[in-house]
């Protein structure tokens, strides 16, 4: 005996959706406030300190406006934030670190004038612009396949999404190079509070990309038997999962200007 | 997709799709190139951030179908926009507000 489940092909009349569409769109918009929260913390910690301000850790903390100490870190803040030169940055309190090493670097590399010299990030920006066309990229190449089925064409979905697959894997080829660089200039989690910020979104952003080549793969693969025996919704489980796919693309648009350009 | 889903429809969705592409390719370029200008931090995160938003906006209109969606899931999505803005909002200004500091012990 099987018991039918109602409004999966057929819209709910008092919502006008099917109860899978509504459903994805529940869960992203409790994904957009698990993303949020990381977002607000980083802006939270970036906003008014610059990298270098956390090479060894957290800023001092202001225990009280009178303090010589508060003062001290305040006048240091107001010195980095109106003269922006990399130079006296570099040879600050942390100068034996690798951290000053990598903007040295990066200080030969023509970006001279930018505000934020330091960030461990700059390096990474070719990489990360590369990443940003392959997800927009594979965000196009699901929606394409979503058409192809509703034009009947399921040779075409399957090109398609196949290559939806293949970028997401390139993606996350580019992220382990990345990561990897990383690790080898010494950069780690525990290195400051803004690239434990930096790993734990972008890991995050990581699963999310594993977790969407897995539900891809199977609709490309043994899923698509449902096509024979019920296209309308083989066809909602595509769109669902496109709905999902185009997030994480919208999660990284935000995530490539913040965490790598500023 | 609207939900005229006929094969001219879908068809000319399809162009549609190819712009907004395009439209996205170009404004990943915008933003990169914004990130070399000389301005604040403050300044360069809203740059950046309004960017990012006008490509997000095209994402979720036009490849998740936004523009033409039921009400329903717009206003679940207001909802979200609600608890997000406070969730962004709220820390931001805990740490602008210097009322605290003044207090002494």
């Amino acid at each position: 005996m099987s018991v039918e489940i109602p409004y999966i092909t057929e819209p709910r009349p008092d919502t006008g959706l099917t109860l899978a569409k509504l459903g994805v769109w529940l869960f992203l918009a409790s994904e957009v406030m698990l993303f949020g929260a990381f977002f607000s913390s980083y802006v939270v910690l970036r906003a008014g300190n610059t990298w270098q301000d956390f090479a060894f850790g957290p800023a001092p903390v202001v225990q009280d406006a009178e303090s010589d100490e508060g003062d001290e870190w305040a006048e240091e803040e107001a010195a980095s934030d109106e003269t922006e030169d990399a130079d006296e940055h570099a040879g600050h309190d942390h100068s034996a670190h690798d951290a000053s090493a990598h903007a040295a670097d990066n200080a030969g590399s023509g970006h001279d004038d930018h505000a934020d010299l330091h960030s461990p990030l700059q390096t990474a920006i070719p990489m990360a612009t590369f990443n940003t066309i392959v997800l927009i990229t594979s965000s196009v190449t699901v929606v394409l396949a979503y058409a192809s089925l509703l034009l009947n064409n399921l040779g075409r979905f399957r090109f398609y999404f196949g290559l939806t697959i293949a970028l997401a894997f390139v993606f996350l080829g580019v992220k382990y190079v990345e990561y990897t660089s990383k690790f080898a200039h010494g950069y780690f989690p525990a290195t400051s509070p803004l690239l434990a910020l930096y790993f734990t979104m972008t890991f995050l952003h990581v699963l999310h990309v594993i977790g969407g080549i897995v539900v891809l793969a199977y609709l490309v693969g043994p899923g698509t038997k449902m096509w024979k025996t019920n296209p309308a919704q083989f066809t909602g489980r595509i769109e669902a999962v496109g709905l999902y796919w185009h997030f994480v693309d919208l999660v990284w648009i935000f995530l490539f200007p913040v965490l790598y350009l500023l | 997709m609207s939900h005229d889903h006929s094969p001219e429809a879908v068809k000319k969705e399809v162009r549609v799709y190819l712009g907004v592409f395009g439209a996205l390719l170009v404004g990943t370029i915008v933003t990169v190139l914004a990130s070399y200008l000389k301005v604040s931090t403050a300044l360069g995160i809203f740059i950046a951030l309004v960017i990012a938003t006008v490509k997000g906006s095209l994402v979720a209109c036009f490849f998740m179908h936004l523009r033409s969606e039921k009400i329903m899931i717009l206003a679940f999505l207001l909802l979200m926009l609600v608890f997000f803005v406070v969730l962004m909002i709220l820390p931001i200004g805990m740490q602008m507000d210097t009322f605290t500091d003044n207090i002494s012990p």
